[in-house]
This record gives structure tokens, sequence and C-alpha cells, in this order.
């Protein structure tokens, strides 16, 4: 146990610099992976049918393609199609695009879960499509939308470990880099372990509070 | 102000309105009766474009009724709706729902449209609810709110669509009481509506529809007193005398 808190102490600086990473990545990957989603969702309940096949077809794809190989793909098949990405932009882009699908199908079902008479009402006094989305149903989707969301951050806080698979030098991989140098296996997975929880609790919290708000109305 | 000439209207192989022609008068009030499923709600939803018709022609002082056309716009800033189940927006106070639209699809400057929104507000009998939002009120209230919100647009003419059915009996008069002032004052209205007595004392013309058809119109009185048509006869005696 004391040779924990000494590597812990010695380890804790080094491992920073991955948890670093690791919130860049996760918050860069929450930002395009939901402007996507909207963009997706709103595609799937335009009336359009073209629009609403085609983002159907693009939520299938993605989610049929693991993470792990996304990012492959961007990182080691882009440069040869002349699109060079470094390991973080590659990282950021691969998780965001994985989760648009998630997010989309999670935005798509708060929005379908607003009551018809309410998209009726908002006609009635003359609301055009874009109107009626803007002023009465995504303030109103948003409610119900918000715990999901909740655990899709929760989810891709722990998924940005895979950007270690691209060299993104994370918490994950920074751990793995120190424990293959120093043979402290214990410490470093424990450290690194414990590192992940602490970031993921306050989001727990988030959820659960997102959650009592959703059940109030 | 509002003509329909031989609408039909299917929901797949089932034809609920098959070929009517009536029209509406500026400033008349039109009772539409009917047992439920006669197709009396997809009148009114036509009208106003809520749902397409396949056959025929709705106009709106001379405009036709086209859903899928940008005029359906100007048409449902001109005919309001109110519903059987309210509808106000939840996440707005009563005073947001009235000047929604005025402010977001007339564009009306914000404290003009506040001002008369309370004006509304205080013209149902709500000027202390300005502030309360939809689920903090009674269903009679919100169906006075949800009026309040049609005036705002300033319409020529209002549509109900059983504005009273989801009430709770001893609610309904306070609805009733703003409707006959409205019809009062001169507004167009057509009211579906399974209120005999409101028919019978404001209505100027009732039409009773069975079956996708009108079976009788005419002056309120003379069809709810002496109906001519035994379907009329039947209808009324069942609504009037359940037992």
């Amino acid at each position: 146990m004391k040779g924990f808190w000494h590597d812990a102490v010695e380890f804790f600086p080094i491992l920073m610099n991955g948890v670093a990473l690791t919130i860049i990545v996760t918050i860069g990957s929450l930002l395009l992976s939901t402007v996507l989603g909207l963009i997706w969702a709103m595609m799937r309940v335009s009336g359009i049918k073209a629009l609403s096949m085609l983002s159907a077809s693009l939520i299938n794809v993605i989610r049929g393609i693991p993470i792990i190989v996304l990012l492959f793909y961007l990182y080691f098949v882009m440069p040869d199609l002349g699109v060079t990405l470094s390991a973080l932009q590659a990282a950021i882009l691969g998780l965001g695009i994985a989760y648009s699908a998630y997010q989309a199908e999670n935005f798509r079902a708060g929005i379908e879960a607003i009551d018809k008479g309410q998209i009726e009402a908002a006609q009635s006094i003359g609301m055009g499509w874009w109107l009626t989305m803007r002023r009465v149903v995504l303030p109103q989707a948003v409610r119900i939308v918000l715990p999901p969301y909740g655990n899709v951050m929760i989810m891709m806080l722990k998924d940005s470990s895979q950007a270690s698979t691209i060299t993104v030098a994370e918490l994950a991989l920074q751990g793995k880099l120190i424990a293959s140098s120093t043979f402290k296996n214990t410490s470093v997975f424990t450290l690194v372990a414990v590192m992940y929880l602490t970031m993921s609790i306050p989001l727990i919290l988030l959820v659960r509070h997102f959650e009592k708000r959703a059940g109030k109305r | 102000m509002i003509e329909l000439s031989d609408v039909h209207k299917s929901f797949g192989k089932v034809e609920v309105l098959k070929g009517i022609t009536a029209s509406v008068q500026k400033g008349e009030v039109v009772c539409i009766i009917g047992p439920s499923g006669s197709g009396k709600s997809t009148i009114l939803r036509c009208i106003n474009g809520l749902e397409s018709y396949d056959r025929g022609e709705i106009s709106v002082e001379g405009l036709k009724v086209d859903r899928d056309a940008p005029s359906i716009v100007n048409i449902r800033t001109q005919v309001s709706m109110v519903f059987q189940r309210f509808n106000l927006f939840p996440h707005r106070t009563a005073l947001e729902n009235v000047v929604e639209g005025p402010l977001y699809v007339k564009k009306e400057p914000r404290a003009q449209a506040l001002e008369r929104g309370r004006a509304l507000l205080a013209q149902v009998g709500l000027a202390e609810k300005a502030d309360a939002h939809p689920p903090q009120l009674s269903g009679g209230q919100q169906q006075r709110v949800a009026i309040a919100r049609a005036l705002a647009m300033q319409p020529k003419a209002i549509l109900f669509d059983e504005p009273t059915s989801a009430l709770d009996p001893e609610l309904v008069g306070d609805v009733l009481g703003v409707m006959r002032k409205l019809a009062d004052d001169g507004m167009t209205m057509v009211v579906v509506t399974h209120e005999m007595g409101f028919a019978r004392d404001v209505a100027d013309r009732v039409l009773f529809i069975d079956g996708g058809v009108i079976v009788e119109q005419g002056p309120a009185k003379s069809v709810l007193n002496q109906p001519q048509h035994v379907r009329t006869q039947d209808f009324l005696r069942r609504v009037l005398h359940p037992l």
C-alpha cells in the first residue's frame, strides 16, 4: 500500500497529461456528435423522403462499423486518399461520427415523443416547419432527451480510451506506456481506473439531476 | 367567406367525407353536429389545411386551401383553430402562448403584442393567470387561453373542434360563455359541438352530418326543433334524451 502511494505521487503528473487529452477528445467528439446527431435527426423527421432515407442509411452504416475500425480508417486509410489528419483530429472525428448515430436516434425519439397536437397547434397559428421545430418541438424534446444524453457523455468519456489505438496519448495510453516501462502494472492501472471513475462521477450525478427534472413534468 | 364544394376525403380505404358542399358567410356562426366518426372534425381540419382532401375544393376568402402550397400560412393566420384538447404549449406561460403567433409568425413589435395579449387574456377572464403555465390551469382555463391564442392572430374566422368535450361539466359554461360573447361581437365561427343548447341559442345555422354527407341543414332552431330527416330526428333524440 505504501508502495502504491509512492507510485501514485510519482506517476500522477504524467497521467494528468493523459487526462487533459482524454477531456479534449471527449468534449470534442461530444460537440461533433451532437451537431451531426441533430442534423441526422432533423433529416429523419423532415418529412422529405430522400432526406429521411439518406439519414437512416447513414445511421445504419455508422452503427454497423466498430469505433476502432472507424478510427483506423480515418488515421491510416485517409492519408492514402490524400487527407492527412493528426491522431487527435482523427480521434475526435471518428468518435464524433460513431456517436452521432446514437445521438441521432436519441434526438429522434425525443422529437417523436412530442404530442402531435402540439405540432398542429403550431401549424394552426401559421408556423412553418422550422419555426415549429425551434419554438415548439425542440424546447420540449430537450427535457426528454437530456437523461440519455448524459449517459452518452459517460460512454464517450470511457470510449475516448479507444483513441489510444491510433497513438493519442490520452489517459489509457499514458498508463500503458508507464506500466510497460516500469512494470508497476497494479499501481498504474489502479490509478488510471480511479481517475476515469473520478471524471465519471460528476457526469453520473448530472444524469441523476436530469432524470429528476424530466420526471417532474 | 369559407366555401366547400364537393369535398371528398378518405383515410386509406375509409371514405370519411363523401362530397361536402357548404359555405359560411362573414359574421355567421355555424354549428356542425352529428354522431362521432361522421367526419365533423375532418371538415374543420381540411379548412385550415391540417388535413388534405382528395377531391373538390375548399376556399377561404377566394383563396384555395392547399396544405402543400405556401399560401396555407396566409390562410392559417386568417382562420384560427381551437382544439378539443387545448394543445397549449406546456413550456410557455399563458401570456407567452397567446403572443407566440403575433411575435414569431406575424413579427409584431414585442411591447404591442404583449399589451394585446394581456388584453385578450382579460377578455377571456384570465388576466391574473398571465404568468401561469398550462399544467397549473384547469381545463376550462386552458381552453380559454387557447381561445385567446386564436384571437391573438386577429383571424377573420375561428374553427372550434369540440371545444368543450374534454372539460369537466362544471367548466363547460365558462368556455361557452366566452364563445357566445365572440359570436355576439360578430366573429365568424364554425363550431363542431355536442352542446345542443349552445347550437340552438348561438348558431345561425346548423349542419347535421352523418356518414360523411350533410344530411340536413338550416336555421339552428328549425333543424334542432323540427328536424325533417329521420336520421337527424334519431340523432337528436339520442343526444337530448340518452336514457
